[in-house]
């Protein structure tokens, strides 16, 4: 059975991917914001995931305004960078979960949510940030450490899905891993955020106390930002921070109580408050070795009574 | 016909990319969205006025677009990810659009968010509602929401338990 271990919450702000790229993370600004992931990446090469299911946004690269759909899954084989305007990011092309994807998108749609299915799709920023941030810098030549599930989430066109929604989402998409029969260790990364406005005469809004209660209840007490409307998430952490419901997608896809792994938090990277949150389900192996072998013990005496009544016997 | 109102028009200095804009706003955002390509970029900077045609945006989005005029792009539709596009082909970082959006330079718009960005104190609303919000507090909700629930409980099973979940409440004060 494949399973959910962990739950990553990263902002995606291009700056930073802009920053890896034109090798400037040493200068202190930029230290800054990475040496805050440097736990992370530590984190995640001892967690050794077997797929990430990466939810973000894409910011008018694959999708334009031609067609705007609300959660799209990308179930292709692989996923080339998109070309953002500048020519695709120095980063290797993600390689898909095809048959996991495929399973998912079965299992939401019969759960009522009804996904759209991309089977050729380019990720922007929105998706390459948080891998580089979680996985490191790898060169346009190596490989990603894992394959990647994209489901993009709009959230560039009022309104987005409800957070009350992208949790029930995380919800059906848990239930879709649990049912998939290979033993796989998931991941599954919200991303976006935390506070910002990038739009109009109130941009460079950002709002700490905000994102610090919002970071707080999502390692404590999801539920209660289950019910935040839209509003007022674009009054507190400005009109494109509501790119925050992503992160529901990926709160509901863990237990109701998690361990927070790590947390880290500054201010600004570019234009955004920079949040990241590692949230782990409590290990359940724990229970298995202490059943497991008492069965065994049971089959192999009952075999071997087997054995010497069939010896007798004949 | 009238923008139809919603709560968010409340918000102060934001033009909410909400559906309505979408449509009205198509033409502008396809047109920025054109400026992905290196060809179509040069020949727009040849002749802007020639190039918008294409693209059937209306006298006032094409006005905008040829004053850069952001905000105005925005409040006709146009959606940040795609007007900072138009930015980009300027050779204009997104700093510099923030600053020209917020009426301020780039330097000072900088400094700003340096020091922890624009504050939502005073930013909240143009009808007054500036007080912070209730979502914000987080472990005493908690405790609220459990009291609700107990409360529920108690009111269903009888007077001994309702009164019990009462006086709970009352203890935190």
């Amino acid at each position: 059975m494949a399973t959910i271990i962990a739950g990553i919450g990263s902002s995606h702000v291009p700056a930073i991917g802009a920053a890896l790229d034109n090798g400037k993370t040493e200068e202190p600004y930029w230290k800054r914001v990475f040496s805050g992931f440097e736990k992370s990446q530590a984190w995640m090469r001892e967690a050794k995931p077997d797929v990430a299911i990466v939810v973000y946004n894409d910011h008018a690269s694959a999708f334009s305004v031609e067609m705007i759909p609300t959660f799209a899954l990308g179930c292709a084989a692989e996923f080339p960078p998109a070309d953002e305007g500048w020519g695709p990011r120095p980063v290797p092309v993600a390689q898909g979960h095809p048959a996991l994807a495929a399973h998912i998108a079965q299992s939401c749609i019969l759960d009522e949510f009804d996904l759209t299915i991309c089977n050729k799709m380019e990720i922007d920023h929105g998706m390459t940030v948080p891998m580089n941030l979680l996985f490191g810098k790898i060169e346009k030549g190596g490989h990603w450490p894992c394959p990647v599930i994209p489901l993009a989430v709009n959230v560039v066109m009022y309104p987005p899905p409800t957070g009350h929604r992208c949790f029930m989402l995380g919800r059906a998409i848990r239930k879709a891993v649990e049912s998939y029969p290979e033993d796989l260790k998931v991941v599954i990364f919200g991303t976006g955020g935390l506070s910002h406005q990038i739009s109009g005469p109130r941009a460079g809004l950002i709002n700490r106390k905000w994102d610090t209660a919002f970071l707080d209840n999502l390692s404590k007490d999801p539920q209660k930002l289950v019910k935040i409307p839209h509003i007022e998430y674009m009054r507190e952490a400005g009109a494109e921070g509501i790119e925050m419901v992503m992160w529901l997608v990926m709160r509901g896809a863990l237990d109701d109580k998690v361990d927070e792994v790590y947390r880290f938090y500054t201010v600004p990277a570019s234009n955004t408050a920079v949040g990241h949150i590692i949230l782990a389900n409590k290990r359940r192996a724990a229970k298995k070795p202490a059943t497991k072998p008492k069965r065994l013990a049971v089959k192999r005496k009952r075999a071997a009574a087997l054995a010497r009544v069939q010896r007798i016997r004949s | 016909m009238a923008r139809e109102q919603h709560d968010y028009d409340d918000i102060p200095g934001t033009f909410v990319f909400d559906a309505e804009r979408s449509r009205q706003g198509y033409a502008i955002n396809m047109f920025c969205m054109s400026l992905m390509k290196d060809e179509n970029r040069k020949a727009f900077k040849a002749n802007e006025a020639e190039y918008l045609k294409k693209f059937n945006l209306t006298p006032e989005q094409t006005d905008a677009v040829l004053k850069r005029d952001y905000n105005r792009m925005l409040e006709l539709g146009g959606n940040i990810y795609f007007t900072a596009k138009l930015g980009a082909t300027d050779g204009h970082s997104f700093q510099h659009l923030a600053a020209v959006m917020t009426g301020s330079s780039q330097p000072d718009y900088a400094a700003m968010m340096l020091e922890g960005g624009r504050s939502v104190e005073g930013n909240r609303s143009r009808s007054g509602k500036n007080t912070p919000s209730k979502y914000l507090g987080a472990a005493p909700a908690k405790k609220t929401a459990a009291a609700k629930v107990k409360a529920k409980a108690g009111s269903k099973a009888g007077k001994a338990k309702s009164g019990k979940a009462k006086s709970k409440p009352a203890k935190r004060k």
